[in-house]
């Protein structure tokens, strides 16, 4: 078992053919991950890794069957591809691009919703199930198989997080890393609750930042509906304020989004608050003994 | 990005958005004619510095006569006007904006932001004008009215009801001026990608007008590439040189006041990586986000930037490749300790992709200051020591 996406899950690839969407989609397939074709406008007919090229998503979902797409294409073209996935019938858009404009993303999101797709992203490592199916950007090798779930707003905080709780003896079920621009698709709200009905996650691992107030919604929904202990690591405790840190929706203005506000929150939830990152992996060992 | 008061009123004149008659001047001469061309007779100078709270520090003043506005212009530019939104080290005011004098019955406050929680823009307004908006929400929450608009139905008219009605407005003429002021605003948020519009004051005048006495703009970095005249407006002296020439090599540099320099891939990994410093009882110098495409030359760069800055007494690079590939990393530190000469102890932390290889390269070269980290705790640890001279 695991969250959202595993072996049998088909992948279809937005931006197939281009530099990223080439160099990632060759690595989530040497993963593992079931591919089973991708679009780029104009290149339909064509062949590209050993999978069909089609020239929509329609086209694309029709022909294979796909339920998650992989959204590689440039930032400016991101809400349109987000959307021609949603009218197509995709369940799930992971958006690995960067950069792209917040309104686009405020409008493909409300359609994507409108049409009862789910979105991961934008500007965000993706989603691994370890073992089994890798859709995103993510070292694969640091995932081992295991029953820790992990979500995440940072890249390279899930690595870490992810490589501590291996390095202790544990791996991981499935990690989310849900991005940290000012618009974002699943978000902790939706993911701990999926960990919570997982019978193999045993424990979560949530990462969060400075910034908006996903993790004090998280705090409340741990509190009402998570049994499964949860370990959170905050990043941002020594960022000055009204800075936007690298992630644009990284930034405290005026008192709120601290990154102490959040950890209070948490801690009265119950999860075990970290203050480094470094303490990750301890802190699981120790909750699950 | 931000702009200047100024900026933000042209935008508004384009949007028939009601704004003072004002002129935009760099010299104390050009402030006496663009006072005479305006007409008085009551100006005010106001300095243009990205950042709230001119008037408190000094910055804005009211002029009576030419005379008077000559000895203000003269007062003002050239000053570093500290406010609670600049530095200690405050700002240089190059720029001033001569405007009319309005007659102002009372202050309002109205604003559009994006809502993050209902996802969608919202318009947030208030009777308590020309106070600092955070302020009012903490104490009087009650006084703040807010309506979120749905891009796809766009400002309807109970849109501005609300509004009006939320802020006491009763004179039915008023009631048209502010709902019309608020829709176009609206307008002028969305057609420019704008992040934030906020006018504080907004004010009514004694004729029953709604003017933006004040406005400022903040806009979306990621739309900017189709919003040429919004980026033609970006001022780079009012922003960080240091920060402008790591975004040149796409490294986000923030510079902080501590001993430790940090060179970290990721935005909430170089986060992680100053609290666990600050933890361990050090104090991070800078926020140094090498971004996923980093080489030896970024690597180099980033090394350069983090030297200018003479508190640092050591350096932790930490690195956990992903697409970053460790290898790259540590050669571009060989690099940079071949254009750059580093005097202080680096520690290196590198995991992940090609971590091994990496640590290969560090080991042959066999250059002294550079010290491995074992792990982010381990790495943090020394470096925190050796700042301290301990190591």
């Amino acid at each position: 078992m695991s969250i959202l996406v595993n072996k049998d899950t088909k992948v279809i690839v937005q931006g197939f053919t281009g530099k990223e969407g080439t160099f990632h989609a060759e690595q989530c397939i040497a993963y593992g991950t079931n591919i089973v074709g991708g679009v780029t406008p104009n290149k339909g007919g064509q062949e590209h890794l050993g999978k069909p090229v089609f020239n929509t998503v329609e086209e694309a979902v029709k022909s294979t069957g796909a339920t998650v797409s992989m959204i590689f294409v440039p930032p400016a073209f991101v809400g349109d591809a987000v959307m021609e996935a949603a009218e197509a019938g995709i369940e799930l858009a992971v958006i690995i691009t960067e950069g792209a404009p917040v309104k686009d993303m405020q409008a493909a999101k409300a359609h994507a919703n409108k049409h009862g797709m789910k979105t991961i992203g934008p500007n965000c490592p993706g989603i691994i199930t370890a073992e089994e199916c890798k859709i995103g950007i993510m070292p694969g090798m640091i995932f081992k198989k295991g029953n820790v779930g992990l979500i995440s707003k940072s890249g390279t905080l899930t690595y870490e997080g992810a490589n501590q709780v291996c390095n202790e003896g544990y791996g991981i079920t499935t990690a989310v890393g849900i991005g940290g621009d000012p618009i974002i698709g699943l978000s902790y709200k939706q993911i701990l609750p999926m960990f919570e009905a997982d019978p193999e996650t045993k424990a979560i691992v949530m990462i969060g930042e400075i910034g908006g107030d996903l993790e004090i919604q998280a705090a409340k929904l741990i509190k009402e509906q998570i049994t499964k202990p949860v370990v959170a690591f905050i990043a941002g405790q020594t960022a000055p304020k009204g800075k936007t840190m690298g992630h644009a929706g990284a930034i405290v203005s005026g008192t709120a989004g601290t990154a102490k506000e959040k950890m209070e929150a948490l801690e009265a939830a119950g999860v075990t608050v970290v203050v480094s990152p470094a303490d990750i992996g301890k802190a699981i060992a120790k909750v699950l003994g | 990005m931000n702009i200047h008061e100024y900026q933000a009123k042209q935008i508004f004149k384009k949007y028939d958005v009601p704004t003072p008659k004002g002129i935009m001047v760099e010299s104390v001469k050009d402030a006496v004619e663009a006072a005479k061309e305006l007409g008085g007779p009551v100006w005010v100078v106001k300095a243009q510095i990205h950042a709230g709270g001119r008037g408190l520090g000094g910055g804005v003043k009211l002029a009576k006569s030419l005379e008077e506005v000559e000895t203000l212009a003269d007062e003002i530019l050239g000053m570093t006007l500290v406010t609670h939104q600049t530095t200690a080290e405050g700002k240089l005011v190059q720029k001033l904006y001569i405007e009319d004098g309005a007659d102002i019955k009372d202050e309002f406050y109205l604003s559009v932001v994006l809502d993050r929680k209902l996802e969608m823009p919202l318009i947030m307004a208030s009777t308590e004008g020309g106070m600092n908006i955070e302020d009012v929400a903490e104490k009087t929450p009650e006084k703040i009215i807010t309506v979120p608009v749905d891009p796809a139905i766009g400002f309807q008219g109970f849109h501005g009801r609300k509004l009006a009605f939320g802020l006491g407005i009763t004179d039915k003429a008023e009631q048209k001026n502010i709902i019309s002021f608020a829709q176009k605003l609206f307008k002028v948020y969305m057609d420019n990608d704008a992040e934030l519009i906020e006018i504080n004051p907004l004010v009514r005048t004694g004729s029953g007008e709604f003017i933006a006495l004040d406005g400022k703009m903040g806009f979306d970095n990621s739309a900017l590439y189709r919003q040429p005249e919004i980026a033609a407006m970006r001022d780079l002296s009012e922003e960080d040189a240091d920060e402008l020439e790591a975004a040149k090599y796409g490294l986000s540099y923030v510079a902080l006041d501590g001993e430790i320099g940090c060179m970290v891939n990721g935005a909430g990994l170089a986060m992680g990586t100053m609290d666990t410093i600050n933890h361990m009882g050090g104090t991070p110098a800078n926020f140094l986000d090498v971004g996923g495409s980093a080489n030896a030359e970024t690597v180099a760069k980033g090394f350069e930037i983090i030297l200018k800055n003479p508190n640092v007494k050591a350096i932790f690079v930490n690195i956990f490749g992903g697409i970053v590939r460790c290898d790259r990393i540590a050669n571009g530190i060989l690099e940079a300790t071949k254009i750059t000469d580093v005097n202080v102890p680096v520690i290196v932390r590198l995991d992940g992709t090609n971590a091994p290889e990496a640590a290969e390269i560090l080991k042959n070269a066999n250059i002294k200051n550079i010290i491995v980290g074992n792990d982010l705790g381990d790495g943090a640890a020394k470096a925190v020591k050796a700042a301290k001279g301990e190591l």
